[in-house]
């Protein structure tokens, strides 16, 4: 009798510790293959792929992670995932073909860049109703909310300009020209500063929020590679304001620049054609998706080393993060 | 027991008294790989960043695929100079007077190969060394786990080397054997290039490739510098030090390159 309740006791305290032994998982949208891959950020591991929508693209958790929102793009709706069931639950009006998107910090609007429609879609998730729309330059691609909530950003490719919205009044109310075809904007934690990368230029360019003046300008130089093939695309920075990551396209690397002396650390060799970055909740990890080879790379942000590059899907794009408290 | 030992420590002191005395020995025993790795590597810095093979988890630097077949190579270059200066002795006599010893020949010769292995270790290490500087980093478990078989691959080409030496009459006609030995053992392995970009150049290279015993030797070492045992290299590299062990003790002639020519 002993014995039994000894190994009952065992067996379900390896069970609890082994709930509570989880880890974050990256979701990985999967342009071509309509579907997400999840990957365990502690094995490194794919764990799981989920069929979605057409062409999904960005991706985003609410800020509660009960929902994943999905831009499926050829479906031309952003789609719900109940992170519990992964079961698709709703679709948002979202406008011709959203590609980035960025939830406000109210966890209630998201703000959609329609590529083929010049637009940016502003809907409530709640109501699920088109707020807004607000017209931009020529295929608006990247997305971002400031920290306060105040300003959105939008970039158009085509017109090579980053669109400032007041999200009070949901209208325009400046712009900043840049480098050819800008693709991706993210403001720092304190959203004084905004970085902005564009692909063909080359270049990414950090703004002053408040003057909406370029502050510095960065370029890219990799040793065997040539300058055409630098095409920054996604940029991460870390919460303690230490490196910012940018990711070069098909130069098949990420570049690991120093956010505040704003100078190139080092280059990091990933997969083929690196869009878009995450970082696991501790930051001490960060995945790239590499679109062309059809793989993710774990970069160990502590090291500035990649670790380990893992196949998913065709074409990953996008890259969202459930940390492990989270876990359903 | 203990006599065997002092036979041992001998012919290996011999071996590292002769290698410290030559330093321009060391000095390219190191220049070599690193030309390769510094100059060569670099033009072809970013060719290899498109296809992930074990035992490496990602994409990598050309540098850092060849620097396993460099350390192969190190050994390479150590066996055949020592199968060169097996020749010299020969030819001057001093074989002979090692010979001497009660200790049975097959003894002697292996504890010449072993001897002849461990001085290749500190130009290995030496190399992996600088390697670093060019991003060649391995794991640290790697650098310990590549010693046995660094030493198991110099056995095994030291014993190549030594069979080749018993064939050779005179000094004068090694020089010609090492172009035809090293260069080949060398290209047609997976020292340069992995063996499925070889299948893609043609199904005779690659064939060629994958009976060289140098291969199974880069493969043995690249795996073990990234802590991984693969045992199928493993196995193969210790059949074949087997193999010509035997038949280099075999084959051994001590008065070979004396007898008067007819």
């Amino acid at each position: 009798m002993f014995k039994r309740t000894a190994l009952s006791l065992i067996f379900s305290t390896g069970l609890a510790l082994s709930q509570f032994a989880t880890a974050d998982i990256a979701y990985i949208s999967n342009e071509k293959d309509n579907s997400l891959s999840l990957i365990d950020l502690n094995t490194l591991e794919l764990k799981e792929t989920i069929k979605v929508g057409q062409r999904p693209r960005g991706i985003i958790f609410s800020k509660d992670y009960s929902k994943l929102y999905i831009c499926a793009s050829d479906d031309d709706t952003v789609q719900v995932l109940d992170v519990k069931t992964n079961q698709i639950i709703a679709n948002l009006p979202s406008g011709e073909d959203p590609e980035q998107f960025a939830l406000a910090p109210d966890d209630r609007h998201l703000f959609i860049a329609n590529e083929d429609d010049a637009l940016v879609t502003i809907v409530d998730t709640q109501t699920k109703l088109v707020v807004a729309q607000i017209d931009v330059g020529v295929e608006p691609e990247g997305m971002a909310v400031s920290p306060n909530g105040k300003i959105a950003v939008n970039t158009s490719e085509t017109t090579s300009m980053l669109h400032w919205i007041d999200t009070q009044t949901n209208e325009l109310y400046d712009n900043t020209l840049v480098d050819q075809r800008p693709r991706h904007v993210e403001f720092n934690k304190s959203g004084n500063l905004l970085w902005a990368s564009s692909e063909i230029g080359g270049s990414v360019v950090v703004i002053d929020t408040e003057s909406r003046e370029i502050k510095h300008k960065l370029k890219f130089e990799i040793r065997g590679i040539h300058p055409d093939r630098i095409q920054p695309v996604g940029v991460k920075l870390t919460q303690d304001g230490r490196y910012a990551f940018v990711a070069l396209g098909p130069a098949n690397h990420v570049a690991v620049v120093d956010a505040k002396t704003f100078e190139v650390i080092k280059y990091l060799m990933v997969g083929r054609r690196v869009w878009h970055m995450g970082f696991s909740t501790d930051e001490s990890k960060l995945v790239t998706t590499n679109g062309i080879s059809g793989d993710v790379s774990i970069i160990d942000v502590n090291k500035l080393k990649v670790v380990k590059t893992i196949r998913v899907g065709r074409y990953p794009w996008g890259v969202a993060v459930l940390p492990a408290a989270y876990k359903p | 027991m203990i006599w065997y030992w002092r036979v041992f420590c001998g012919i290996t002191q011999r071996e590292f008294l002769r290698f410290i005395q030559q330093r321009s020995r060391f000095l390219s025993a190191l220049v070599r790989p690193l030309l390769w790795l510094i100059v060569f590597a670099a033009g072809f810095r970013a060719v290899l960043g498109v296809s992930i093979m074990p035992p490496y988890g990602t994409y990598i630097t050309y540098q850092v695929y060849i620097a396993p077949g460099l350390v192969a190579m190190i050994l390479l270059f150590n066996a055949m100079q020592s199968a060169l200066s097996m020749v010299y002795d020969r030819e001057m006599g001093s074989m002979k007077l090692l010979l001497t010893s009660p200790a049975p020949r097959s003894f002697l010769l292996i504890s010449k190969l072993v001897a002849t292995a461990l001085v290749a270790l500190p130009q290995v290490y030496g190399f992996l060394l600088i390697a670093l500087w060019v991003e060649v980093d391995p794991p640290l478990i790697g650098y310990l786990a590549v010693l046995p078989a660094c030493l198991l691959v110099a056995l095994m080409l030291g014993a190549i080397g030594l069979l080749i030496s018993s064939f050779i009459k005179q000094l004068e006609n090694f020089a010609g054997v090492m172009n035809f030995v090293i260069f080949p053992m060398f290209f047609l392995s997976s020292a340069l290039y992995p063996l499925w970009k070889m299948q893609e150049a043609g199904p005779l290279l690659y064939t060629i490739c994958a009976y060289n015993p140098f291969t199974y030797g880069v493969e043995l070492i690249r795996f073990s510098l990234y802590g991984e045992l693969s045992l199928s290299n493993l196995v193969i590299v210790t059949g074949l030090t087997l193999v010509f062990t035997l038949l280099a003790t075999l084959s051994f002639d001590p008065q070979r390159g004396q007898k008067p020519k007819r």
